[in-house]
């Protein structure tokens, strides 16, 4: 493990105040990747507190899904540093990235569709699970006490989202709403310290999407841990995110609280366009 | 009984499935057993016994590698070879020192661990590779040890090794059969089974919830090589010459055809179709001319009925489960009219 760097946090960063004077959960300092010498993010700068709800909106195209990317090591920046509860995550792979604290959701979902609701959870609790190989091939030497207990906090877990009726169902066979929440218990159930929800409303309804907003706020609270999401729908992101970062072409043209951004002229011109002279 | 069908009923869904299918070996070979024992069974049966066994291990520990993992492997076969020269230059060696009962479990397990190491050899250079070019580099390694193989002064070059010990058995095939069941069930229904398993599924979520992708096909690849080299050691000492062409792309094919056949991760359909595939060709030696023809269309024909929609809904409709519950279900209806009757 890396030697953890303490970077005093930017003074720009929004962060409430309950989380001031602690050690964010995530900080980028010059965050940027190119391909094949086209900028697609370049020079981000954040710090999420351990117990924010923080929103990345911005057009289409605007890099946001290359953030996630980035911070999750899909991608490996070209500059800049990301440190994680504090520790740098250059070079680590993504697996590592996750077992060190980042959990995420898929834009387009990426459940293992073939695989039982139950066994989608049970395989978020992988890496917590310690029992070896041995234990595996012959079902003894703690395994069926380790099935045990990862049933009983998968169901647990299911539980948070009234989904433990379905634990049986296959993933694939879900209605999409359900697939979205149970992405979200799967990343949930390898302990995070930061979730990041991409785009968690998209292609529901207003009743759902109002029990999401609900949903990422009881996250918050009884997990105690920080959330980032990449949303368009803009009553969510005003409705429960404490800080928000504005990303257009590739850069963040705005910081700031939801009643701060609301009134950007930067942020509406990128929204709408700028007025005609 | 009462506990034990109470303790069974209560057992997972997939446990319950793993001790059906081993409960089914344990019958049919008790069933075979008794077969040669009254001397039922013909010559020509009894010597396709062992050749059965080391289908199924073949095609369970590939399934293992095709239906679980997701990848598609053409070298199984190389890593039979492997294991099979392995274990016979072995037994070649310890035939006078060491007794059958020590010296050929200890060569397949030596065959194994061969068959094992060349697996984690090949699949870690091999293993950053998915899909199509995986199979063409598996297949290509398959090939090269064969030329090797052919080439070495040790291993009795192009004209085959000779003078192993006759070990292979029904019964010790039987015994290895068993243990593939056994430890490929078993991981399959673990949390490295389900690891696996999530990687075949969408690799970048399985790697995102923290699953290290390339250190559990690694994991795969050996295991599967393993029970090759297992199965290479049962053939090695089956026949009394052993020559490296038998472990051609041929062979690898051939394990291939009873996976797809048995079913992507179905390990019982596994089991079915290697004894099947086994069987067939030699059933069909009366037909002469016609044997290959018929085995062919055989072959479409069950690959079609496997895949088709229709079919799949009248199996269900006629599983067994569904007729019994159907007839109870009846038997109650009528007894339901009879109560009416009586008090209407």
């Amino acid at each position: 493990m890396a030697e953890r760097i303490m970077v005093p946090v930017p003074p720009k960063a929004i962060i409430p105040s309950r989380d001031v004077g602690k050690r964010p959960i995530l900080e980028t300092h010059h965050l940027g990747i190119e391909f094949g010498g086209l900028k697609a993010v370049d020079d981000i700068d954040f710090a999420i507190g351990p117990s924010e709800i923080c929103g990345l909106i911005g057009p289409n195209g605007a890099g946001k899904t290359t953030v996630f990317n980035l911070l999750t090591n899909v991608y490996q920046p070209t500059r800049g540093t990301i440190l994680l509860d504090g520790y740098d995550t250059k070079g680590l792979s993504p697996d590592r990235v996750n077992r060190m604290g980042i959990a995420r959701t898929f834009q387009n979902i990426r459940l293992f569709s073939n695989m039982s609701v139950l066994d989608n959870v049970k395989t978020g609790l992988h890496a917590n699970m310690k029992t070896s190989f041995l234990s595996s091939i012959t079902h003894g030497f703690g395994y069926s006490k380790a099935e045990k207990e990862a049933d009983e906090r998968a169901i647990e877990l299911l539980k948070f989202f009234n989904m433990e009726h379905l634990k049986d169902h296959q993933a694939g066979a879900l209605p999409y709403g359900a697939q979205r929440r149970l992405e979200i218990v799967r990343a949930l159930a390898t302990k995070p310290g930061i979730l990041l929800l991409d785009e968690p409303a998209a292609g529901m309804n207003p009743s759902e999407t109002a029990e999401l907003m609900e949903n990422i706020r009881r996250i918050r609270d009884e997990f105690n841990i920080a959330v980032m999401l990449i949303e368009h729908d803009m009553n969510l992101v005003m409705g429960i995110c404490e800080g928000i970062c504005v990303l257009n072409y590739g850069r963040i043209i705005a910081k700031g609280t939801p009643d701060e951004i609301k009134n950007n002229p930067k942020v509406i011109e990128a929204y709408l366009g700028k007025k005609a002279e | 009984m009462k506990s034990f069908f109470n303790k069974f009923s209560g057992l997972k869904k997939s446990a319950r499935s793993n001790m059906i299918t081993l409960a089914l070996c344990l019958a049919a070979f008790g069933f075979v057993t008794a077969m040669v024992a009254t001397g039922n069974a013909s010559r020509h049966m009894k010597s396709l016994l062992v050749p059965i066994c080391i289908n199924i291990i073949l095609t369970v520990s590939l399934n293992l590698v095709i239906g679980f993992l997701g990848e598609l492997s053409l070298g199984h076969a190389g890593f039979m070879s492997v294991g099979a020269y392995a274990a016979c230059l072995f037994s070649i060696a310890f035939e006078e020192t060491l007794p059958v009962m020590v010296r050929f479990p200890l060569a397949m397990l030596i065959g194994g661990i061969a068959g094992g190491l060349f697996g984690l050899l090949v699949g870690i250079p091999v293993l950053r590779l998915k899909g199509d070019y995986l199979a063409i580099v598996t297949l290509a390694f398959g090939e090269i040890l064969r030329s090797i193989i052919i080439n070495l002064e040790f291993t009795g070059g192009a004209s085959g090794l000779k003078g192993m010990p006759q070990d292979s058995t029904f019964n010790w095939g039987f015994i290895a059969v068993v243990i593939t069941l056994f430890v490929v069930m078993n991981l399959v229904d673990s949390r490295h089974g389900r690891a696996i398993m999530a990687i075949r599924e969408n690799a970048i979520a399985a790697s995102a919830v923290g699953i290290n992708i390339n250190r559990y096909k690694l994991m795969v690849f050996t295991v599967a090589a393993f029970f090759a080299g297992v199965a290479g050691a049962l053939y090695g000492h089956n026949y009394s010459i052993m020559t490296a062409g038998t472990f051609d792309y041929n062979k690898s094919i051939e394990i291939l055809v009873m996976v797809v056949l048995g079913g992507m991760g179905n390990i019982r359909g596994s089991i079915i179709s290697a004894v099947l595939i086994t069987v067939l060709p030699e059933m069909l030696r009366g037909l002469a001319d016609y044997r290959m023809l018929i085995y062919a269309v055989v072959l479409i024909a069950m690959m079609l009925l496997g895949t088709s929609e229709k079919f799949m809904m009248l199996r269900y409709r006629l599983a067994p489960k569904r007729l019994i519950k159907r007839a109870l279900q009846e038997r109650q209806n009528r007894k339901d009219e009879k109560e009416a009757r009586k008090y209407g």
